[in-house]
């Protein structure tokens, strides 16, 4: 039997409950210069759950994104995340929302000035954290990365993938409750795209963190809903079939500022919107 | 190929420029609000007096004697015409203390730093490196602004006050190297014609015109929208804004404090 078929432009939030959820948006709207970006978009993040999100360039994914760290403010609905409505708070007020949250950015953002100790260090040493401390954590963060050898090195001297794994390490020092990856494997090559998949199922395995997940790259997304992470032999392994429902993983499709499908891999592989199924052929 | 032409109305135009006066207003009122709420970032505040103020003293330094011995030579050949030749220092003196040494001081430390902290934040703009920042819950006006603020207008003061006095020596070198004027004579004269109104003036316009580079360098920075292309934009929109914002201000400042004075 087929899956159900999540009708387009459907918010599905109604059991949606903003003090359980790690990010829940309600009717959130915003334009740039009269340029209607997202229209009325409402979605939640479960926590411990992987959302990941799809849409054509300029469909308004990263500006999800930063809305969600309330980098960018909507012009109408509310925003809550981990509990608290950002949409109401001060920017003074977000700083203390940004701590539990973690972003990659899609360009990675580092610190050009500062080395690779210094960027992932940022947070810690804002947070006046004994240097030995934050030697330590920095270590075991660049460990969980597999960059350990790099902590001396500026920015401008590492591969692109490198630096995507640096903003991983940034991100992941706090063991934030919820992190916003924006096309994280976007412009790589498909080894070092599967490091940082399997980085992020291993960050959602092993530490259940939450997450919102922008990508272009569907495969990406379908390695995350088939495969998971094994402490034991600390790989990505694929799940046998029939156990594909378990792992926390969801996606969300916009068009036109809207959100057209949100469900998990199954629903959205037998989905019978002619632009969804012509989105994933 | 049809070149077009896009006609903006004067209404759009004004509301763009109010809209640039409030943002640097805030920017402006924050970079000072900052000092009174933490964490005050020393260590940023002391490599940024670093960079702007020992960074900018070999200019400083060529400026202030160059401009002491041209206003020496220039002044020269008019007051030997009429026999006053030895008021050569007091000239250089009230020249650089009152005037000279404040704005050219300042206009060079804005072509300097001005360009370069818009150039910085406005790079660090178009990577997303401020808005990781804020991610990570720092705030950039406590972190880049302030400290610029901070280290510019209190550099700036010290920077003057060398700028002055070797404008003095420039003045006494061309004095006595060419016009054979006694040195003991020149530093006296110089010396004697300064009253608190000067000093006092020369002293307040750096500190205002630090304030003004590095509040209009760190506004061109954090508005630059654009890529490399804008931040070249901001880079020399900064220089200029700060330049002519120095130079009016200076001029209401001076009327100002001659008004406080009791000076017409």
């Amino acid at each position: 039997m087929a899956a159900p078929i999540v009708p387009s432009q459907q918010p599905t939030t109604q059991q949606a409950d903003p003090s359980t959820d790690a990010v829940v948006f309600e009717n959130v709207s915003i334009a740039f210069e009269e340029k209607v970006v997202l229209d009325g978009v409402s979605f939640r993040l479960p926590a411990g759950e992987t959302k990941a999100l799809f849409g054509v360039a300029g469909s308004g994914k990263s500006t999800i994104l930063k809305m969600a760290l309330g980098l960018l403010r909507p012009d109408s609905g509310r925003i809550f995340v981990l509990g608290e409505e950002a949409t109401s708070l001060t920017e003074e007020q977000l700083f203390g929302i940004r701590r539990r949250v973690g972003i990659v950015f899609q360009e990675s953002a580092l610190f050009d000035s500062l080395n690779v100790r210094d960027n992932v260090a940022f947070r810690l040493m804002e947070e006046h954290i004994s240097g030995e401390k934050i030697e330590q954590r920095v270590l075991e963060s660049l460990r969980f990365v597999e960059l350990e050898h790099t902590v001396d090195r500026l920015p401008s001297e590492l591969s692109g993938g490198m630096r995507r794994r640096v903003a991983i390490a940034r991100a992941i020092i706090t063991q934030p409750e919820v992190i916003l990856y924006d096309s994280p494997t976007g412009g790589l090559d498909p080894v070092t795209s599967n490091t940082i998949v399997e980085l992020i199922v291993k960050q959602r395995d092993v530490y259940h963190t939450s997450a919102l997940m922008v990508t272009h790259r569907l495969q990406d997304a379908f390695t995350m809903a088939t495969h998971c992470f094994d402490k034991t032999t600390n790989k990505m392994v694929p799940l046998p079939k029939g156990q594909h429902s378990e792992v926390p993983m969801s996606f969300l499709l916009l068009r036109d500022g809207k959100v057209i499908f949100d469900g998990d891999a199954r629903e959205l592989v037998n989905s019978r919107d002619p632009y969804i199924r012509e989105y994933i052929s | 190929m049809a070149l077009e032409l896009e006609l903006v109305s004067p209404f759009e135009i004004a509301k763009d420029l109010v809209l640039a006066v409030q943002e640097y207003t805030l920017l402006a009122a924050r970079s000072i609000s900052n000092f009174f709420r933490r964490p005050l970032y020393m260590g940023d505040m002391l490599q940024q007096a670093d960079l702007i103020g020992v960074g900018s003293l070999p200019i400083v330094v060529l400026t202030g004697v160059s401009i002491g011995a041209l206003l020496a030579l220039n002044s020269a050949s008019t007051l030997q015409r009429f026999g006053g030749i030895t008021l050569i220092g007091q000239l250089v003196s009230i020249g650089m203390v009152t005037e000279l040494g404040p704005l050219i001081t300042g206009l060079m430390v804005a072509g300097r730093n001005a360009s370069g902290m818009a150039s910085e934040l406005g790079s660090m703009i178009v990577t997303e490196q401020i808005d990781a920042m804020r991610a990570l819950g720092t705030d950039p006006s406590k972190k880049l602004v302030t400290p610029r603020v901070a280290a510019t207008s209190f550099m700036l003061f010290f920077l003057t006050i060398i700028s002055d006095l070797l404008g003095l020596v420039g003045g006494n070198l061309v004095a006595s190297l060419l016009f054979g004027l006694d040195s003991r004579q020149y530093w006296t004269s110089a010396w004697q014609i300064l009253i608190f109104r000067d000093v006092f003036m020369g002293l307040v316009k750096p500190v205002l015109f630090g304030f003004i580079i590095s509040t209009v360098g760190c506004y061109y920075g954090m508005s630059t929208r654009g890529g490399t292309q804008g931040v070249g934009r901001s880079t020399t929109q900064a220089v200029v804004a700060s330049s002519v914002l120095i130079l009016i201000v200076d001029f209401f400042v001076t009327k100002l404090i001659f008004a406080l004075f009791g000076v017409r």
